[in-house]
């Protein structure tokens, strides 16, 4: 398969962003697209592994048929490479853009030398097919007459919604927002996920016969577009909970209720939105324009921040991470297949190292305190240095370590620290019971919670993680539900 | 618990079987030409089967043989005498009257009833009968052992006379029939000891005595024998080596008309066959008291006996006994390249009646008036005869079993491959094969009769739309009949590619279709059975000579007439037909032919309902097409789509095939399949093997031909060449796969069954594959149901949106996450490494409890065993002996140095030896180098030094640095195969480890060519412990029904150890129908060995080991109930070092350094000795664990204590649900109670009574001080293995030095044993004035060998043959000469000797690598096969040799260059000097002229790498002149 002495010769290259002071200026995806050549090379480092790690535990969470793939891109063959990943993956071009690639984490190649590109390969073979025009909408020849609502447009109920459909089953999918997509379209921003992406595999869903309806604040009271949930439990055959883990952490130290302390959600999903409305003209969104930038929390969602923060054309930016600066390599507690923590430059950090020369992070530092101005907002953040060291049970303690207060100007400071679990109305409206983490309650595989044929997928049920789980729980709970409603199910899953 | 017996052998308990005995032998015959009697020829006959004892066996008890016998001529002075005494009457005259020889009940009643019935039979046939005599024994005298003796018949002889005008042929006839009709009387009667009776012989010529005995008890028995006026013309003599040791008076040999040894592998086939032709019998000889004979075959004894028992047929039925022995043991003569065209007709005929009975065999057989001899095909046993001036002729499985004094001996031969050798005692002469032949193959117009009958395939006239491809529901079809990505990417496209069965490497780790949560194909219950020890596997590639696919199919005439109609046959050259030939012979309308095709489908409505109906309807839909006069069925499943599932071509052939046998009716029609199903080769040897006659695979092609439009196969292929590809690589792996049992024909391979069942439920099994071993039952027809509905459900989902536009991927070869379970997943996998490499106990249990519940969750068979623990059982755990004592019983897998890096391999033997267990060599040979321990105590040496196939870098150097030396029988992935290692992979190193060329290819042959039988491996034992007494001896088998047979056979051949290998063990390359379908899981193997060993009370003789797929402490606890006391771990221990299953080794590109020889790869090697130490510790932990729980403190405690363990009852699996896996946990039986049941004692090798001792202590000087010896002493045959252990002692003290050349020359005279300078050490040079037996010089390492024929014979020394079978096998270096010629097989292996001989037998230089062979004389067929390296000249005056050559790695070229002659001449003059050759004088004193006359083989391999390396030297040169001229 592929080339056997490939990993050998061929040394491993990613496909480049675009240039970073060139990519700045705008909103574009930050993605080039490779020449084949390019892709076919990487594809025939792939060493078509007996037991291909990537598929693993550790590797990717839907089972994408890695090797296969590599190995048809090797030889050519788009369109059943194509075929092979629509096999596990509804929405490759979003987990070829957005997925940090634990598969790659996995790569056995990764024991000795860099790992395949398999991330790479993924968005490239759903991007060409795209533009082949293979990728059509194909509408199940009969419908079963079940109706099914799915509540969240996010990847976990987009995913559900359409294995669901191409089970034949009537779906109808709910959201909050007025754009289809959830953290897809409002979540990520568009340099890393174009919306017309995001579009052009709704119209799909659309022409499959996928139902959407959006301003539907499903069991909000509080909310102008409340929809009644009892309501849809009584008219749909089955619904699933696909609300995702919205609720941000906080960070509740002094000053928090400053005028420019702002999750990082609301000032990602303002942007986004006014872009789309209106190229940013009408101006609603949360701007970092000659403002000095902070931004806590050294995950995803960080970096985006950082990202729009610079194509705001921030003064300065800073972002805090209370963990130590990870190893540049694997750490002897960390071995292969595990999950590499090591010291990555995302595409934020490249362009803020690009712009001032440094990499933004800063390490094992502990927000104290957010200082005010006389007008109420923020103008600066004390902090003080943190140490960690592993207790006499071997846990990881942290330690203050003093005299190393610090104060940081800010005007702007971005909280992104992750989140908790999903919104708590639902719960109470439909009476679903609650895991002690706040998430609905069901087990991983089943998916049904404790009210009947209410089911919950994705983030809403096991925390906060990363969109190809979303879509891995998606496509289980699609199946679980289609077994409730048919007695069986030829739907694939994984798990 | 007592044994219970029935028809003389131990019933079948637990997974004991008495269907698996095996026996062979030594079997001889001494005759005078002219037919005249004596007593002598008696005496000289017991003389010589008392010289081949080594060749017998004897069981747990010394004086208790496995029996022998001798047949001579009835001795008519002495039989007239006694019937004087007894019955007061005179004889008639010699011929006219006739004795049975008959074992009778020893209860008075039962005797009397027996008698009683013969003698009314013989009266119903109008014989006189005069009376009983009791035959005089004495079991005293002759101390006869108490197991013998528990069995002892009453033997009398019973006197009759022919009727009046009775023709001698009718009076044998007569004599026949009585004999079967009370035969079948008694066992339908309520005698009580109806299995004592049996009739040894009844004829009016010849008389058979024999019985469990040994050799030498035989004339102290039967005091017949010992009395002068016994005279006789001839005396026919057999040793018995039996696998068992249960008592068996019947089972000695001879036979009634034969003697055999060897083994017939295609039994089970023959026997349904004959069962069907029986229908079909009809006889004007016998008229209607044919009825009176069935059943012809008798099923209860072994398979000489069944042998013996249609060779009567066919004699009695009117043929000639050679007519007869030709039809049931043709020459190859398919492929024979100088067959006459009369000889080769005769043959075809004959195939139109009969399939061959395949196997090795020497027959001898006789009738009184005829004795002759047949070797079958392939010459896989020896006979060698001595023709005497005074008209004897002496035949016999060695030379030298009787002294004949050198001056009388007229000629020395021996029987050739697929020859025959007949004395014709009326015509007083011996008939010489081609005039036999010749007279019988012209006897009536066969080539006539063939031209104007056969119907050959491509007369018939095919259809249009014969191609029929169907590219828009191909998915869909494909998908329903459960083919797979894998399907293609594995199986189908490389077997286009590489024309071949496609290779993959590692081991089956994957479940078992019985397990399996998938629904598996039927193909995936079967393995294929194989070869071991018994009987050798042939090389298909390498001795295509004696293969053969072709064959006739169509209805079957009788058996017992011989008319031109009975050619009247179909032609089929290859089982598997293209759709073209498939649609001919579906529209065949053709000389009075007509098929009829049979729908295998059934409709989907019905669901898994509808199979057995299904099924029952075509069964009688075949029978009925009988009925109504076609010739041919086709069984098709064509019909398959939405609505209707196809039936598994699998059931329906075995139904429909089993169906008709039972209804005798089989051969009256031909079986066609036209399935989709069928793809592999593994589906194909099924489907063959259970009865097809021929096979239309359409969805194979139309997935090819498809795949080639896609692009995955190139693009010059048209669907014509891709259909021929395809058949090509068929074929190939189909001989393969026959090959691996030893059979060379599709005629006998079809229907011979040569699978075992895992899984299957007996229901199954006795519809359509009856007869078949399913040792654990199973799964139903329901299930089976079930799997094709859901398959089907695949291709045609009944919601039919939810088809999967692609195959599936189940991850049956290459684990898949959502896939087929594998025990090496990711998880086992990475918990192992860190366990291993940090030593983090936590770790091990994460990978212990992930792997000992995959186990559990029906991967593997001992998965479904728990232990049985009772409260208060448990003991404290400091109590069980340390992990440090348990790790001395751990072994590593035989993995050669060359299929792994010697990183990787220097590490294991480190950790080994540190903790005190053993590594292995495997078998590539071992630097001396690492035989010196390292500065840190470290040594690299492996404990375990295998002896496998190719002998590479086998030397004496090699065995004496042992502590165990294993011959690899057989390897756990793929039994009854050899290997290959490529060119490439050989590198400077590894050719020097190995004794070969760099670059140039190895290949290790299927069989050892000094094991064709149990005694030829009881040989090769004693060679071994020769050539390192303080060594054990073990034999590694692999686990297959009736392993534990074999393994009795192997410890009465006195090995110390036996490993038995479950299937799933790893390789570093083998084709993957070898690693998923061929071998058992061990757990039956061992528990198989365990129980049949304990039975025979060999147990205590002998320690067992196993291995396959071992990794946990409950992996290894279990193993020790079931009977192992030391566990191997192959697979485990690399993963240790860092091996991820990359299934990769067979391509050099193992990116972890382990399996490749790439030197950038092996530097990413990570893996550390100490890694293997801490795993092996906590495995031996976790059985620590289990034994507190148990209550037991040693390893030796737990060993057969099943009581342990119960079957996991909460089996609710949909397919496991069905497995009884009581068998595995039988308790072994024992004979008495203090049968012991581990080792308590070691083996007695009787090496005080070897040659050596008197030779070491004469030699005492040159080894210990290197001074020069020389003396001559006489030598026997029962001097076996002469000079070897003189050897060892020499490398003992020098190490690989040895001594300088001729410190040590030994002159021996007379006919030298076996083996005669194995390993003979550098040093030592042996002289026989003689001859000698097989294997001279096996192993020769550095010695020298000359033998030459006494100065007082009067023949001819280059026509006679001079030494026997497979000489210098596996030579490494030094020299030998030859004054005469040499058997089969001179030469093989060679990689360093050089010889000189004056005539060679078939297959001479095959798999050469090294070394130097002058043949000046004739070759065998098949010279210099496989030859990869050396040279060898051949003196080819008469101009035959071409024909003789195989040419597919060599080229013949003149002996041109001054370094060919000078060398040529060197030897020749050598030998001259030597043996005083006259042939090499003539040459000499012509010389240079000579020259001319001869051919040079030249490797072509070889031939490249020389030049490369010549080139090489040349640029050095001139490097080096470069650099000087400038300085």
């Amino acid at each position: 398969m592929g080339k056997p002495t490939g990993f050998k010769e061929i040394p491993r290259k990613t496909v480049p962003y675009r240039d970073a002071g060139e990519r700045l200026n705008d909103y574009y995806e930050i993605f080039t697209e490779p020449p084949e050549e390019h892709l076919r090379k990487q594809g025939a480092r792939c060493m078509d592994c007996g037991v291909p790690f990537c598929q693993s535990a550790t590797g990717c969470p839907i089972d994408n048929l890695i090797p296969e793939w590599n190995d048809l891109v090797y030889n050519g063959r788009w369109r059943e490479a194509l075929d092979r990943l629509h096999k596990t993956n509804n929405f490759p071009e979003f987990t070829g853009r957005v997925c940090p690639a634990p598969c790659e984490g996995a790569c056995v190649l990764g024991i000795t030398d860099p790992p395949v590109t398999i991330k790479n390969i993924e968005n490239a073979i759903i991007d060409r097919a795209f533009s082949e025009g293979w990728v059509k909408a194909s509408p199940p020849p009969t419908r079963t007459g079940k109706r099914v609502a799915v509540i969240g447009s996010g990847p976990a109920g987009l995913s559900a919604a359409a294995q669901l459909n191409k089970a034949g089953h009537n779906v109808t999918v709910f959201e909050r927002a007025d754009r289809i997509g959830g953290l897809l379209m409002y979540g990520i921003p568009n340099m890393k996920l174009d919306k017309g992406v995001v579009e052009r595999r709704l119209n799909i869903l659309r022409e499959e016969g996928v139902e959407f309806v959006v301003n539907a604040d499903v069991g909000n009271q509080e909310s102008p577009n409340y929809v009644d949930p009892k309501k849809l439990h009584d008219e749909y055959d089955a619904v699933l909970l696909a609300t995702g883990a919205t609720r941000p952490n906080d960070l509740p130290i002094p000053g928090r209720g400053l005028d420019g302390v702002h999750f990082a959600m609301q000032f990602l999903t303002g942007n986004t939105k006014s872009m789309l409305d209106s190229q940013h003209a009408d101006e609603k969104y949360i701007s970092a324009k000659d403002l000095d930038v902070v931004v806590i929390g050294g995950g995803d969602t960080g970096t985006d921040c950082i990202g729009t923060s610079l194509r705001h054309g921030c003064k300065s930016l800073v972002n805090f991470e209370l963990l130590p600066k990870p190893p540049d390599e694997r750490a002897a507690d960390n071995p292969w297949p595990q999950w590499p923590r090591i010291y990555r430059a995302d595409y934020g950090h490249q362009e803020a190292a690009h712009k001032w020369g440094d990499d933004p992070r800063v390490y094992c530092i502990m927000s104290k305190e957010f200082v005010g101005d006389e007008n109420g907002r923020v103008a600066g953040i004390r902090t003080i240095q943190v140490e960690w060291v592993k207790d006499h049970q071997g846990k990881w303690k942290l330690n203050e370590l003093p005299d190393t207060d610090k104060f940081w100007p800010a005007q702007l400071v971005l909280l992104a620290m992750g989140f908790k679990g999903p919104e708590q109305y639902l719960i109470e409206s439909l009476g679903v019971t609650a895991d002690p983490r706040t998430n609905y309650q069901a087990t991983f595989g089943q998916y049904a919670t404790s009210v009947p044929k209410v089911y919950a997928c994705g983030d809403c049920r096991r925390g906060q993680s990363l969109v190809v789980w979303a879509i891995n729980e998606g496509r289980g709970a699609a199946r679980q539900i289609d077994i409730f409603l048919m007695g069986s199910s030829d739907l694939p899953a994984p798990g | 618990m007592p044994i219970e017996f029935e028809n003389n052998l131990p019933v079948k308990s637990g997974l004991y079987d008495p269907q698996f005995e095996h026996d062979s032998c030594g079997v001889a015959f001494i005759a005078h030409i002219k037919g005249e009697r004596s007593h002598s020829i008696v005496r000289d006959a017991l003389e010589a089967l008392e010289n081949m004892d080594h060749r017998g066996a004897c069981g747990c008890e010394p004086n208790t043989g496995d029996g022998a016998g001798i047949m001579t001529g009835i001795p008519d002075k002495l039989m007239r005498d006694e019937a004087q005494r007894l019955f007061k009457t005179e004889l008639p005259a010699d011929g006219k009257y006739a004795i049975a020889q008959v074992f009778l009940p020893r209860d008075e009643k039962d005797r009397q009833t027996c008698k009683a019935l013969l003698e009314k039979n013989c009266r119903e046939q109008k014989m006189k009968v005069f009376g009983w005599r009791p035959v005089p024994t004495d079991s005293k005298g002759a101390d006869i052992g108490p197991t013998a003796l528990s069995r002892e018949p009453v033997i009398e002889q019973l006197f009759v006379a022919a009727g009046e005008k009775v023709d001698r042929t009718t009076f044998c006839r007569q004599l026949y029939i009585a004999r079967k009709s009370t035969f079948h009387a008694v066992r339908r009667s309520d005698v009580k000891e109806k299995s004592f009776y049996y009739v040894a012989s009844f004829s009016s010529r010849v008389i058979t005595y024999k019985g469990q005995l040994t050799a030498g008890q035989v004339p102290l028995y039967f005091k017949d024998l010992q009395d002068v006026r016994y005279a006789s013309h001839l005396a026919m003599v057999h040793s018995r080596f039996s696998t068992n040791t249960f008592p068996s008076w019947e089972r000695a040999q001879p036979m009634r008309f034969m003697s055999h040894n060897g083994e017939i592998n295609t039994l089970r086939g023959n026997i349904n066959w004959m069962m069907a032709r029986e229908g079909q019998l009809e006889s004007e000889l016998f008229g209607d008291e044919l009825q009176k004979l069935r059943p012809i075959t008798d099923l209860s004894t072994s398979d000489s006996g069944v042998f013996d028992n249609v060779l009567e047929l066919l004699l009695l039925g009117g043929r000639s006994l050679p007519e007869a022995v030709m039809m049931m043991i043709p020459e190859a003569w398919q492929n024979h390249e100088s067959m006459s065209d009369t000889k080769r007709a005769f043959y075809e005929y004959f195939s139109c009646m009969m399939e061959p009975w395949d196997g090795p065999a020497s027959v001898v057989f006789t009738d009184g008036r005829y004795i002759g001899a047949v070797l079958d095909r392939n010459g896989l046993r020896p006979s060698r005869y001595y023709l005497t001036t005074d008209d004897r002729v002496i035949m016999a499985s060695e030379v030298g079993v009787i002294d004949v004094e050198p001056a009388k001996v007229r000629e020395k031969g021996r029987l050739q491959p697929g020859r025959m050798f007949l004395v014709d005692f009326e015509a007083g002469r011996l008939i010489p094969d081609e005039e036999i032949k010749q007279e019988i193959a012209t006897h009536r117009p066969y080539a006539s009769w063939l031209r104007n009958q056969r119907i050959e395939l491509k007369e018939l006239s095919v259809p249009p739309d014969a191609h029929s491809f169907t590219p828009e529901t191909l998915l869909a079809r494909t998908q329903a009949f459960g083919f797979t990505g894998e399907t293609l990417q594995f199986m189908l496209i490389p077997l286009v590619n590489e024309k071949r069965d496609p290779i993959g490497s590692m081991g089956n780790d994957s479940s078992l279709a019985v397990l399996s949560d998938q629904p598996r194909l039927i193909y995936d219950y079967f393995k294929q059975l194989f070869a071991q020890v018994t009987n050798p596997p042939i090389d298909s590639i390498r001795e295509e000579v004696i293969m053969s696919l072709e064959c006739y199919i169509g209805p079957e005439k009788n058996l017992l007439t011989t008319t031109e109609e009975h050619c009247h046959r179909l032609l089929v050259p290859h089982p598997i037909l293209s759709n073209e030939e498939l649609a001919a012979v579906k529209h065949l309308d053709h000389r009075g032919w007509k098929s009829k095709t049979i729908d295998i489908t059934w409709p989907r409505v019905e669901g898994k309902e509808g199979l057995k109906p299904a099924l029952e309807k075509i069964c009688q839909e075949a029978e009925q097409a009988i009925a109504d006069g076609f010739s041919l069925v086709v069984l098709s499943d064509r019909n398959a789509g939405p609505d209707r599932i196809a039936i598994s071509a699998l059931l329906a052939i075995g139904a429909v095939h089993h169906h008709l046998i039972r209804q005798a009716k089989r051969t009256q029609i031909g079986l066609v399949i036209e399935t989709g199903e069928a793809r592999e080769v593994h589906h194909h040897c099924l489907l063959v093997g259970f009865g097809a006659d021929a096979i239309n695979p359409y969805l194979a092609f139309e997935s090819l031909w498809q795949a080639q439009r896609e692009g995955l196969l190139p693009a010059d292929y048209d669907d014509h060449k891709i259909t021929h590809a395809y058949l090509k690589a068929v074929a190939k792996g189909m001989l393969k796969v026959m090959s691996k049992m030893g059979i060379s024909t599709l005629q006998s391979y079809k229907g011979a069954q040569i699978f075992e069942a895992v899984g299957l439920n007996s229901d199954v099994v006795d519809l359509c594959f009856r007869g078949t071993a399913s040792r654990l039952q199973g799964v139903g027809l329901e299930v089976l149901a079930e799997e094709a509905v859901r398959r089907h459900e695949i291709g045609y989902p009944q919601r039919g949106q939810s088809r999967l536009p692609v195959l599936p991927n189940p991850g049956e070869f290459h684990w898949r996450a959502e896939g087929e379970r594998h025990m090496w997943d990711p998880q086992s996998i990475s918990e192992l490494q860190v366990a291993a490499r940090t030593g983090d106990a936590d770790a091990y249990w994460r990978f212990a409890n992930h792997t000992n519940e995959q186990s559990t969750k029906l991967c593997t068979l001992r998965g479904l065993l728990k232990f049985k623990t009772k409260d208060g059982q448990g003991i404290p755990i400091a109590e069980v002996e340390p992990a440090s004592e348990i790790v001395k019983r751990f072994c590593t897998g035989a993995m050669s140095y060359g299929s792994i890096s010697a990183e990787a391999h220097e590490s294991l033997a480190i950790a080994m030896n540190r903790i005190g267990g053993k590594s292995n060599t495997g078998e590539g040979g071992e630097d001396p180098e690492r035989f010196k321990r390292l500065p840190n105590g470290d040594s690299k040496r492996s404990a375990i030094k295998q002896v496998a196939s190719g002998r590479f870098g086998v030397t004496i150097n090699y065995l004496t640095n042992a502590d165990e030396l294993q011959i690899k029988m057989a390897q756990g992935a793929k039994p009854g195969e050899g290997g290959e290692l490529p060119g490439h992979k050989v590198d400077e190193v590894i050719a020097r480890t190995r004794y070969s060329t760099p670059g140039v290819g190895l290949i290790s042959p299927p069989p050892h060519h000094d094991i064709y039988s149990i005694e030829d491996l009881k040989q090769l034992i004693h060679d071994l412990k020769n050539a390192n007494p303080s060594s054990r001896v073990s034999v590694k088998l692999v686990s297959e029904v009736g392993v534990g047979t074999i393994a009795s056979g192997v410890a009465k051949a006195y090995a110390d150890h036996i490993l038995i290998s479950g299937d799933s063990g790893g390789t570093g390359a083998s084709p993957i129908t070898s690693i998923k379908h061929a071998g058992l899981p061990w757990e039956l193997g061992i528990a198989e060995t365990h129980q049949t060993l304990v039975m025979n009370d060999l147990r205590s003789r002998v320690t067992l080991q196993t291995d396959g797929q071992i990794k946990t402490g409950r992996d290894v606890v279990i193993g020790a109930i079931l009977g192992a006391e030391e566990i191997g771990f192959a697979t485990a221990p690399l993963i240790t070092m860092g091996c991820i299953m990359m299934r990769k080794c067979h391509l050099n590109t193992c990116p972890v350094g382990i399996a490749t020889q790439d030197p950038v790869l092996r530097q990413k090697f990570q893996g550390k000795p100490e890694h293997v130490v801490n795993y092996l510790f906590m495995v031996a932990e976790e059985a620590r664990q289990i034994m507190a729980s148990l209550g037991v403190r040693t390893f030796n405690e737990l060993i057969g204590r099943v009581d342990f363990l119960e079957p996991e009852t909460a089996i609710t699996h949909w397919k496991a649900k069905g497995l009884d896996l009581s068998p595995i946990l039988a308790p072994a039986q024992k004979s008495n109670p203090d049968v012991g049941v581990y080792r308590t004692k070691g083996q007695d090798h009787g090496l005080e009574k070897a040659l050596d001792n008197e030779l070491i202590t004469r030699c005492r000087k040159a080894i210990e001080k290197r001074e020069k010896v020389s003396f001559e002493v006489p030598i026997h045959n029962i001097n076996r293995t002469v000079g070897t252990t003189l050897s060892h002692e020499i490398a003992r003290r020098w190490g690989e030095e040895l001594l300088p050349d001729n410190t040590i020359h030994i002159k021996f005279n007379g006919s030298a044993g076996q083996s005669f300078g194995a390993f003979l050490a550098k040093g030592v040079t042996l002289e026989i004035e003689g001859d000698a037996n097989d294997y001279v010089g096996k192993g020769l390492s550095g010695g020298r060998i000359i033998v030459y024929p006494s100065r007082f014979s009067p023949f001819i020394p280059e026509d006679n043959i001079l030494v026997g079978n497979v000489c210098l096998y596996g030579a490494t270096s030094g020299q030998a000469f030859f004054r005469g010629r040499a058997a089969e097989r001179f030469c093989v292996r060679n990689s360093g000797a050089k010889t000189v001989i004056e005539g060679v037998g078939d297959h001479g230089c095959e798999y050469m690598t090294g070394g130097r062979v002058v043949i000046l004389g004739e070759t065998g067929r098949n010279f210099a096969a496989g030859m990869s390296g050396g040279i060898a000249y051949v003196w080819d005056v008469k101009k035959t040799f071409l024909a003789r050559c195989n040419l597919g790695t060599v080229g013949l070229e003149r002996v041109e260059s001054d370094q060919d002659i000078g060398e040529l001449y060197n030897l020749l003059t050598l030998h001259h000097a030597y043996t005083k050759s006259t042939v090499a004088l003539h040459i000499l004193e012509r010389w240079p002229e000579s020259v001319v006359e001869f051919v040079k083989v030249m490797p072509t391999d070889y031939k490249r790498v020389l030049q490369e390396r010549a080139r090489h030297d040349e640029e050095v040169e001139a490097r080096v002149h470069g650099v000087s001229a400038k300085g």
